[in-house]
């Protein structure tokens, strides 16, 4: 199963990206295993500086910008 | 040729007559909108293809060895093309400070990038001239690059919360972007930026353009005109707290300067706009404590106060 962190504080952008996470999974239809992480220490452990963020199988793919929906399908169906 | 397309979309596709205040007000909003998006499209392109060479993780190694005053201009300089969405600001300060680099030339960083950014830039080109445009940029540097300094020299480590010491973050690999992709990305950002911004611009240009054409051209300059020394303080503290983005204040701006308030009062305003909000301070607070905070929102305050009395003089 994929495993998606999506990171954010908290914030109207970290929202956004969020929503369109949760839609590309919808349309796409598979098992995912989505987690918010909101947490300051846990963002900083993974690395991040540039908020929001999405994390794919533990590798940075999207970071300081709102992702459409489009594009989080390409990243999770193994494009680049 | 754009106030040709302007004129003619207002009084022949429109067949508006000449001189009433309603062709006058949509003349003006068909050239500004054009005008500006177009502008901002070609700038936000350029500025991209810059940032994909720039992430804050080599501004951090660039700056982490440096000394009070090369650190802070540097630091202020890569704040310019790298903006952050506010909350990134904690982020980016742990990042900062976990990695050795000194508390003023972090600073300079964290002024200088929502200062001082693309979207501002092109539309002050657009609506102002190059010269209002350069200068707000030097005087944006000036200030990110002083007011670290300063902050650096009051010694205010200790106004940091202790856990961003104890922070330890990975080094993230990077990989090199090849030029192709560069290309993509600065088209992408270009489209996306210049997209999301447009509604507030041709918002903003509608309330402009309903200005221009109704209002009486002195109908501030009793309020904000030069005589009214209070005009900048004022205009600062309304402007830090409201949190806004520079697309639609500047359309607004151009009409207010038209109706008489003073170039550098309505400069100051933006700066204070788009330099502070009470989101990001409500969000630093989590890595610095309140003391630093509003020594960091006072000379903040200072800085974009003296910026507008200063242009006010210079612009007379």
């Amino acid at each position: 199963m994929v495993r998606i962190e999506v990171l954010g504080m908290g914030c109207e952008n970290c929202r956004r990206l969020m929503s369109n996470v949760e839609a590309a999974v919808r349309q796409l239809g598979i098992a995912v295993d989505i987690k918010k992480v909101e947490d300051i220490a846990a963002i900083m452990e993974r690395g991040v500086m540039l908020l929001p963020a999405i994390i794919v199988d533990g590798k940075l793919r999207v970071s300081g910008r709102v992702a459409d929906v489009p594009e989080i399908k390409r990243i999770l169906t193994g494009g680049t | 040729m754009l106030q040709e397309f302007a004129d003619w979309v207002t009084y022949t596709v429109l067949g508006l007559g000449q001189n009433s205040p309603l062709a006058s007000s949509i003349d003006f909003f068909v050239y500004d909108s054009i005008k500006v998006t177009v502008m901002l499209a070609i700038i936000v392109f350029g500025v991209a293809i810059i940032r994909s060479f720039i992430t804050p993780q080599k501004v951090k190694k660039w700056v982490a060895g440096r000394t009070e005053g090369l650190g802070n201009i540097l630091a202020a300089i890569l704040g310019i093309p790298t903006p952050f969405c506010s909350c990134s600001a904690v982020p980016l300060f742990i990042g900062f400070v976990e990695s050795g680099v000194p508390l003023g030339i972090t600073f300079s960083f964290l002024i200088a990038s929502p200062l001082i950014n693309e979207v501002a830039a092109a539309m002050l080109l657009a609506m102002f001239g190059w010269e209002i445009a350069v200068l707000y940029i030097i005087s944006g540097l000036v200030i990110a690059i002083i007011a670290g300094i300063i902050i650096g020299r009051l010694r205010l480590e200790s106004e940091v919360e202790e856990f961003v010491y104890k922070c330890k973050i990975p080094d993230s690999a990077e990989k090199v972007m090849p030029w192709k992709d560069r290309l993509i990305y600065a088209k992408n950002e270009s489209r996306d930026i210049t997209l999301k911004v447009l509604p507030y611009i041709l918002l903003g240009i509608a309330i402009g353009a309903v200005i221009h054409g109704y209002a009486p051209a002195d109908f501030l300059v009793n309020i904000a005109g030069k005589n009214n020394p209070l005009a900048v303080p004022i205009a600062v503290l309304i402007g830090i707290p409201l949190y806004s983005n520079a697309a639609g204040m500047i359309p607004i701006m151009e009409v207010l300067t038209a109706k008489g308030m003073a170039m550098g009062t309505a400069l100051a305003f933006m700066m204070a706009v788009i330099g502070l909000s009470l989101p990001e301070m409500i969000i630093l607070r989590k890595v610095i404590k309140i003391k630093l905070l509003a020594i960091f929102a006072a000379i903040l305050f200072i800085s974009f106060t003296l910026t507008g009395y200063l242009f006010n003089a210079v612009l007379g």
